[in-house]
């Protein structure tokens, strides 16, 4: 592989400026988790209360981003969605990044026919339309949450595996590696404390972009009512909840969508700023 | 023909695929509470019923035997009978599938007809303001859910302007095309960005190549070099990311049927799933998932047949 000319021949160092899509990441999801874990100080309304002089009143001063068919202010609703979103793009993607990882590791240290035996559960499991075996999965469980994540996890922790692996034999190849066996480590150590460090930035960099795909799949299954189960405020509920009125109180749903879009986008720009920042470091 | 070598070992390598589709939907039938017979027969299933089924279907065996049958059913065509409709799993799927088929098939066709030349205006316009726009709304429209883009231009283009019909499948070819114009927009969204993105990184790489400059050098005019060089090694990439992306399309005509409600196999899922219509469940995806196989079988061939390299 070419990889090898490229690490005797790293970049140049450069000191550089904050990049922007740093800047834009860190207010972005810095917002977002400021929501997440105290909805109540940015939302000016409590999320629940129905307020039957305000039925589907579009926006205004009073309610930026106008009120649903029970009076609920959309803003204060949307805000205490970030909760369970937010929720949904650590929980579903960290277990299958942590275990993925090590897995790959394994698989690209040991090499031969276990990564023979790999590739066949690779191209086995991309076989599966993604989200058809987790909304199967999910029917069979029950829907809600947990479930869920239970769903995402068998399929997705392949994808951090393939990752991973790939850069470790890589890695394991280069002098550094070579030496670390001359000086009689231990497979572990060399492993996990050598290889993964050098081989671990593709995982890093593909999670920013899981988490914004776990988003739209959290919020794609809310919608379809297999996610988060009403009365609790997730961005795929909302939307659901709004998309009946839609020719007459377009607000209802079109704010809960804004939400997704910026808070991918955040994740998108993470992932950029990450892969800016690991690639000059290395 | 060394192609025809290659195709002979890719069609094999598919053998292990198929048999791991059908023991993680062998699997999943049996993670239901309760025996499949009960799941299959509903909540009213009368023990008699229940003992027939599951000697008819060897649930009675041992479990390596019980796959064995269902093997067997599946690769006979029998993947049982929906409990909500009362008919045939296959019958379902062969009346369903096409619709979704037809859906997938325009989306892609529309993705690939947007992606193909603005991912050459970007790409040749590196940095300037053209690729900036263009790069944005890209990343904004991978950003979207399908429900959502789905929602938004249903009510924009459908339900205000009437431009286009609410819902539902056409009465012949051009009225299905005219059905089925605004849910394959949406679902082409994410794809022609996805491959936007792909092709433009992949046509810069290829501009800067020698035979590039060769060919400009021997005084090919600018279109023929873009078509015939640029293109074509261009292409490669993008081909197989192209056939992966066949899985999220299917995933996506799932909920696209769904918001404007088109009879196609994605909507049956999820009407399945409403139903606890579990035969149907499983039928539709060893269907999905062996038509997805056959996509990534089909993509390897064509990539192989437009870089020789490939083939070894």
């Amino acid at each position: 592989m070419s990889a090898g000319a490229v690490q005797i021949a790293p970049p140049a160092k450069r000191r550089r400026a904050l990049p922007g899509t740093l800047v834009g990441a860190v207010i972005v999801l810095g917002a977002s988790l400021a929501m997440a874990f105290f909805p109540s100080l940015f939302a000016p309304y409590d999320p629940t209360a129905f307020d039957y002089n305000a039925i589907m009143h579009g926006p205004s001063w009073a309610h930026p981003f106008g009120t649903d068919n029970f009076g609920r202010d959309m803003l204060s609703r949307v805000i205490h969605a970030y909760r369970i979103d937010m929720q949904i793009a650590v929980f579903a993607t960290t277990g299958p990044f942590i275990f993925g990882t090590i897995v790959g590791a394994l698989v690209g240290y040991v090499g031969g026919w276990v990564e023979a035996v790999f590739g066949r559960v690779v191209d086995a499991v991309i076989t599966f339309p993604f989200l058809v075996l987790v909304i199967a999965i999910v029917s069979v469980l029950g829907p809600g949450l947990r479930n869920m994540y239970i769903a995402v996890g068998v399929v997705d922790w392949v994808f951090y595996a393939r990752l991973v692996s790939a850069e470790v034999k890589i890695q394991r190849r280069l002098d550094y590696a070579d030496a670390a066996r001359g000086m009689g480590y231990g497979h572990m150590r060399i492993i996990f404390r050598h290889l993964l460090p050098n081989a671990i930035t593709p995982a890093v960099v593909y999670l920013m972009t899981d988490m914004a795909l776990a988003i739209l799949l959290g919020s794609s299954l809310g919608y379809l009512g297999l996610g988060a189960q009403p009365p609790a405020a997730e961005w795929g509920v909302l939307i659901a909840d709004g998309k009946n009125f839609m020719t007459t109180a377009w607000w209802v749903s079109v704010f809960p969508g804004i939400a997704i879009v910026i808070t991918g986008l955040g994740f998108s720009l993470a992932g950029d700023a990450l892969a800016d920042l690991l690639r000059v470091n290395r | 023909m060394p192609l025809l070598g290659f195709i002979f070992r890719r069609v094999l390598q598919t053998i292990p695929t198929i048999a791991f589709i059908l023991v993680v939907t062998f699997i999943l039938v049996r993670l239901l509470p309760g025996d499949p017979a009960s799941a299959m027969l509903g909540d009213r299933a009368i023990d008699a019923d229940v003992q027939r089924i599951n000697a008819k279907l060897g649930l009675d065996q041992p479990i390596p035997v019980q796959f064995l049958y269902f093997t067997k059913a599946v690769f006979t065509g029998d993947l049982g009978n929906s409990i909500g409709l009362k008919l045939p799993v296959i019958e379902l799927i062969e009346r369903r599938l096409p619709v979704t088929l037809m859906l997938t098939g325009m989306a892609a066709l529309i993705a690939l007809l947007v992606a193909v030349p603005l991912s050459f205006v970007a790409a040749l316009n590196r940095g300037g303001a053209p690729d900036a726009i263009i790069r944005g709304t890209f990343q904004i429209g991978l950003s979207m859910p399908v429900f959502y883009v789905g929602l938004v231009l249903l009510t924009v283009f459908a339900a205000k302007l009437r431009w286009f019909p609410v819902g539902g499948y056409g009465q012949n070819f051009l009225d299905d095309l005219y059905h089925l114009f605004l849910p394959a927009t949406t679902l082409a969204l994410s794809l022609s960005a996805v491959l936007m993105r792909n092709l433009r990184a992949a046509i810069i790489g290829v501009v800067g190549a020698d035979y590039v400059d060769f060919a400009r050098a021997k005084g090919l005019r600018a279109r023929v070099i873009m078509t015939r060089h640029v293109l074509r090694n261009a292409l490669i990439s993008t081909v197989t990311l192209f056939g992966l992306s066949i899985g999220t399309l299917l995933g996506g005509a799932v909920i696209t049927e769904t918001v404007f409600a088109i009879p196609g196999a994605g909507r049956l899922m999820i009407e399945a799933i409403y139903g606890r219509d579990y035969p149907v469940i499983q039928g539709l995806t060893i269907a999905l998932a062996l038509l997805v196989s056959f996509t990534f079988l089909l993509t390897d061939i064509v990539q192989a047949w437009l870089d020789p390299r490939v083939v070894r």
